[in-house]
């Protein structure tokens, strides 16, 4: 291992950089890199990872080629998955048997191994490499894209990709001011729910005097089934850490804290790690450079609430108190972090500075759309045949990302809606479609960004019960000072349920609808102030769906429980016997090659039968 | 010193206070419930709910809380408001139906219905128990516990704190525990039997009540532009009824 040597002078760090960058040219070997964050270890890199270590001493090709333990690639769908560079080889759902393989075919006899490539799904064609993967082909990824490059863990391969040559660039040509009109120019808006202006949020922050400033990295991440700033922090901490230095030089910060959530160890150990070189090296610390700047970056781990994500709340859980949101204004930027002036900003927006400072404001700013510029990480869930995370510049469609990027829906069935902006974001129906992503566009149809949750649902999801379930989220995760979130939640959640358990009735609509009304009026929080968004945006999307819930008790859907029957249709039933075991209550009876009687008396819906049948005998209505 | 607007009214005032000082300070009611003069604000009963800011971007913010600032745009009642106002009275209600403050409460706004399962909690989590109990009390005896729908008053482990001394201070401000309100029906919850105590300058009108009678006179209605019209009409007819009388 290489000395640490701090680095002194900026002149210093630009050298170091060009040396690893040149480093990075000049090498020869072949490179591995195996997508090793959380999600990809979950589905065993790691083994992966131990047995082309052993295939590679085995056949002696040390000289030959290296692995990279990289962070996630984002597509989910394929882990664990290998990228061979320089020549981009994308392999899918390695397993460790395949090591060998790789080794001997790919390294040595430069060979593609056909069962390992992606196919895709429309042409039914192998893919070998990773551009031309329609999941990454429309992606624009220029924040993700790194990830697949270096090993989080080493700050010389952060340089040799040109890390920390913003820093360089503020320090040494920009004026804070300059800085933050450059932020202001590129029309970044904050990656974390609301999208607030970031270049205007730091000039308050700038502009407030104290003698005192704090900068936080919001990395509290609690929409369920959102990971962007996961996978950040794990695949790239110093980028956000570069975006941090530069925002506190530019703030007048002294001190900055990064807020991550307790259920992200290895984010935590990266970043960790990633603060620990950085003031080896001397990027931070006192006289950062040369400079008579000075920062300091400390970790607080979260108290797992997804209110705790809420700037106020955030900032009193960082003080040690409970973590409930309080009355904005005072804003952060006038009194934040110990009464003191405090810049906040998300695990994305930070990383998207350096890219702004080392590219300039008019390139950011020529992605994207009027409004919203540069790129968006979502996470692409649900009923989806890409899972992952995907980058995409603003402005694109929802059509592109569902079905371009996302591979459309499995199993050949109908999209139906998707949701985006996490539990208090809205749903939006097939015919919006062709809606750009962007800000406004997503608000102008009664949803919003949020943190970038994108959950895709198919024919078979009831949009009550939907709603049900994100109301369900929010009664519990409200902090429950304000009697309209606390009670709101809870009261709409209950309405929901009635009308999900046939018990819904005339007029319920419209009085949820004025609840919903006033949840979102009456609270004081960014949580209250949202949280009917499900509800009123499912009932406006969705409305006949409801009404034949409360008015024929029926779930077109066929998924609220008490709404539904399974029979068994006799002429497709061959009497094959399949559904009679899976069925738990014994409810189905029968002989071989005899249609089967299901007794609905001892029936609980538990679909099993349904999911036993092939063919097509049992109905739900 | 800060100059604002409340009700069309120009007011001045120091900078640290909040609307509903100020508010207080040139007389114009506003309703409260987990505030209280000589403890923090709380600001978790929403019921000081007023307009803030110039269509079309207007919002509603709870006047305890938030502070006066140069040139804000202050509305006491407006439909907005009011309708939000109402529906934290029937939730509170749908909570502590015995409350007599509440269902005073309800009387006055006219709330006269509760849609909601009744849960005999008979408290809505205002806090004033909390803070009377460390603020004035210097005890920490109860707190609150969870969050969201399972928050609660209780005491640390759920135990006889050591630390309460049997004072009553949050019986004594407890607005569900103190005054009983012996009317409300067991089925709906309301009781509404004080609706006729209103005071008499309370004149009632779906969405807006006035205290002047006349509609529009005192400033505290002034509306936007949108719905000048509609109170036209009503000075109209209120005119009308003055001179029927
Ligand atoms: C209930 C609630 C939860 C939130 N959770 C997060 C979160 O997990 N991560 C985040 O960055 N912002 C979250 N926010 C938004 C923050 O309050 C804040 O706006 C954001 O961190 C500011 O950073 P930005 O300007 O870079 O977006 C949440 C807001 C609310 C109301
Ligand atoms: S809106 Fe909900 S989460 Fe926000 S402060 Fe009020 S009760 Fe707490
Ligand atoms: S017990 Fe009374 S004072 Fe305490 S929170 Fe409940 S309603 Fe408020
Ligand atoms: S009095 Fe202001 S919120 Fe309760």
């Amino acid at each position: 291992m290489r000395k640490i040597k701090k680095i002194k002078t900026i002149k210093d760090l630009e050298q170091s950089i060009q040396s690893q960058i040149q480093a990075r040219k000049s090498e020869k070997k072949s490179v591995l890199t195996v997508s090793a964050g959380t999600c990809g270890q979950a589905r065993g890199s790691l083994k992966v990872i131990k047995s082309l270590e052993k295939a590679i001493k085995e056949q002696n090709l040390e000289d030959k080629v290296k692995i990279k333990v990289t962070g996630c690639h984002g597509f989910c769908e394929a882990e664990p998955n290998i990228i061979v560079q320089p020549v981009n080889i994308f392999y899918q759902k390695v397993q460790p048997k395949d090591a060998k393989d790789i080794t001997s075919e790919t390294i040595i006899n430069n060979k593609v191994i056909d069962q390992l490539l992606f196919t895709d799904l429309a042409t039914g064609k192998k893919v070998s490499n990773e551009n031309n993967i329609p999941f990454y082909k429309k992606q624009k990824r220029i924040i993700l894209g790194d990830n697949t490059l270096i090993d989080p863990t080493d700050m010389d391969d952060y340089l040799s990709i040109g890390g920390y040559r913003s820093l360089v660039k503020a320090l040494s040509d920009m004026t804070q001011e300059e800085i933050i009109e450059t932020v202001k120019q590129s029309g970044l808006r904050g990656r974390g729910g609301a999208g607030f202006p970031t270049g205007y949020k730091w000039e308050f922050a700038r502009k407030t005097k104290s003698d005192t400033k704090y900068i936080i990295c919001n990395a509290d991440e609690g929409d369920p089934g959102a990971y962007m700033d996961r996978s950040l922090l794990e695949g790239n901490p110093h980028r956000v850490l570069e975006g941090m230095i530069i925002g506190a030089f530019a703030i007048g910060a002294g001190e900055g804290y990064i807020y991550a959530r307790d259920e992200y160890p290895l984010a935590v150990e990266h970043i960790s790690l990633a603060i620990s070189k950085a003031e080896e090296m001397g990027l931070l610390g006192k006289n950062i450079l040369g400079t008579d700047f000075d920062f300091e970056v400390q970790i607080v781990k979260g108290a797992g609430a997804f209110v705790c994500g809420e700037e106020t709340a955030l900032i009193a859980s960082v003080e040690g108190r409970v973590g409930e949101p309080r009355q904005r204004p005072p804003f952060p930027a006038v009194k934040g972090l110990w009464g003191k002036p405090t810049n906040i900003n998300n695990v994305e927006t930070w990383a998207n500075i350096p890219l702004i400072i080392e590219k300039g404001a008019e390139w950011f700013s020529r992605i994207g759309t009027n409004g919203s510029k540069g790129t968006k990480i979502f996470s692409l869930v649900g009923k989806i045949n890409n899972t992952g995370l995907v980058e995409v510049p603003m402005g694109i469609t929802l059509r592109e990302i569902i079905f371009d990027i996302g591979g459309g829906i499995p199993g050949g069935k109908d999209f139906k809606a998707v949701q985006t902006g996490g539990p208090s974001g809205g749903c939006i129906p097939k015919e919006m479609l062709d809606l750009p992503v962007d800000y406004e566009s997503l608000a102008k149809v009664g949803s919003i960004m949020g943190s970038g949750g994108m959950i895709v649902m198919d024919e078979n999801t009831c949009m009550v019960d939907v709603a049900k379930f994100f109301l369900n989220f929010l009664r519990d995760e409200s902090c429950g000072k304000c009697i309209s979130c606390r009670e709101g939640t809870q009261r709409m959640w209950e309405i929901v349920t009635d009308i999900t358990e046939g018990k819904g009735k005339k007029g319920d609509l419209e009085f949820l609808e004025a609840l919903a009304k006033a949840t979102r009026d009456a609270s004081m929080c960014g949580l209250g102030q949202t949280a009917a968004n499900p509800v009123l945006s499912t009932i406006r999307h969705f409305k006949d769906e409801y009404e034949a819930h409360i008015k024929d008790k029926k779930c077109p859907a066929g998924v609220c429980k008490e709404l539904i029957q399974y029979s068994i249709i006799a002429e497709n039933c061959t009497g094959c016997l399949a559904c009679i075991k899976p069925c738990p209550q014994d409810a189905i009876t029968g002989e071989l090659k005899k249609v089967h009687v299901l007794d609905q008396s001892k029936c609980i819906k538990c679909g099993a039968c349904y999911e036993a049948c092939n063919f097509d005998a049992i109905k739900i209505e | 010193m800060i100059t604002l607007k409340i009700n069309g009214l120009e007011v001045k005032t120091e900078e640290g206070q909040t609307i509903l000082d100020v508010a207080k300070f040139y007389g114009l009611e506003i309703p409260t419930l987990c505030y209280n003069e000589g403890l923090s604000r709380y600001g978790g009963c929403r019921l000081c709910l007023v307009e803030i800011g110039e269509e079309p971007k207007t919002k509603l913010v709870s006047s305890c809380t938030y502070p006066a600032e140069e040139g804000l745009v202050v509305r006491t009642d407006t439909k907005r408001v009011i309708e939000a106002r109402k529906m934290m009275i029937e939730l509170m209600l749908s909570v502590a139906p015995g409350s007599k403050i509440i269902q005073d409460l309800a009387s006055k706004f006219g709330v006269k219905q509760v849609r909601f399962k009744i849960r005999n909690e008979e408290c809505i989590l205002c806090g004033l128990c909390v803070r009377m109990c460390a603020e004035q009390m210097d005890g920490r005896a109860i707190g609150f516990q969870n969050r969201g729908y399972k928050r609660k008053i209780s005491t640390p482990f759920d135990t006889r704190s050591e630390e309460c001394r049997l004072c009553g201070g949050c019986i004594y401000v407890c607005p569900a525990c103190q005054l009983r309100c012996q009317g409300p029906d067991a089925d709906t919850a309301v009781c509404n039997a004080c609706l006729t105590m209103d005071p008499t300058c309370l004149d009632f009108h779906d969405e807006l009540q006035c205290w002047m009678y006349d509609v529009g006179r005192c400033g505290t209605c002034i509306r936007e532009k949108t719905e000048e019209s509609n109170n036209k009409k009503r000075t109209q007819k209120s005119k009308q009824k003055e001179k029927n009388a």
